[in-house]
């Protein structure tokens, strides 16, 4: 009886803490990934100021309303716009900033592999 | 003559590098993303500030008036400044001054609206500053324009003679 007592006990102890462990880590996963609007160049989770104090309340009211992820950053997009994301989505506006690492990449690319073949060619 | 063109280069590369930098440093360097105007009001519940009774905010915003909501702090400093733009708006007869009382200490407040007066036809509290996010604002002082549940102008930062008669020809 008393095994069982104790088992069920640990059993408790280990749903409970791992269940707010994982609310907490969310909270901070979606805090991390939000710019501080007021203190610019930080994020939500690192500041302090009353904006990210009250943000970070925010997202864990939500949090609790059953909002998942992409939901929370979405009604924070739909009020501050995509700049309160550091992750910015693939839209019209983004295009460019998405692909020009590429494009790079391919310009470099091609300038190398030019170079080497002009050598080759001299070879 | 190559040598002569790589120096011309280079001076107009560095003046044009200097003049973007220069024109850089007027801009202010914080970032407002752009504001979709009327867009509909959030739809929150809050407490009154001197009664304490629940107020929700469909109660507040009721028929086509004009509203301006304002948002404000006892320990915000421009607030101050802006108090005698919201205390002549107050004496308009179409316009309904709404203020929200923004992380404050309830005493603070209430000294700050009896030394400088009350332009308020109704306070509520935001204690924690969830309904200045549900607004989509910043921090204090900041003011929305309202009419028929739209926002028709959102201003950052305290009310100025420009706004104050910006609003004035709004409203009329």
């Amino acid at each position: 009886m008393n095994i069982l007592k104790l088992l069920i006990t640990v059993i408790f102890l280990i749903n409970f803490f791992s269940s707010d462990l994982k609310a907490k880590n969310l909270g901070t996963e979606i805090t991390k990934n939000l710019r501080c609007l007021i203190c610019q160049g930080q994020s939500v989770y690192d500041s302090d100021s009353e904006f990210a104090n009250s943000l970070k309340i925010l997202v864990e009211k939500k949090l609790d309303d059953g909002l998942n992820e992409k939901q929370i950053y979405d009604y924070l997009k739909n009020k501050y716009g995509d700049w309160i994301l550091y992750d910015p989505g693939f839209n019209k506006n983004t295009y460019f900033l998405w692909l020009l690492p590429i494009l790079m990449f391919v310009f470099g690319g091609a300038i190398i592999l030019r170079k080497v073949i002009l050598k080759k060619k001299k070879l | 003559m190559k040598t002569k063109i790589f120096p011309i280069f280079l001076i107009i590369t560095f003046s044009i590098i200097f003049y973007v930098f220069y024109k850089g440093l007027q801009n202010s360097n914080i970032y407002t993303p752009e504001i979709k105007s009327e867009i509909k009001i959030p739809s929150f519940e809050a407490k009154e500030f001197f009664s304490k009774d629940n107020v929700n905010s469909d109660q507040i915003f009721i028929g086509s008036e004009y509203y301006l909501l304002n948002i404000w702090a006892s320990w915000c400093i421009p607030c101050k400044e802006e108090h005698k733009y919201l205390m002549d708006l107050s004496k308009k007869e179409n316009i309904k001054i709404i203020g929200q009382n923004y992380k404050d200490n309830f005493v603070n407040a209430k000294n700050f609206l009896i030394k400088l007066d009350n332009p308020y036809d109704l306070i509520f509290s935001d204690n924690d500053g969830t309904i200045a996010i549900e607004w989509g604002a910043y921090g204090v002082p900041e003011s929305f324009l309202i009419k028929n549940n739209q926002i028709i102008k959102k201003i950052i930062g305290p009310l100025n003679e420009k706004l104050f008669s910006e609003i004035k020809e709004l409203t009329q």
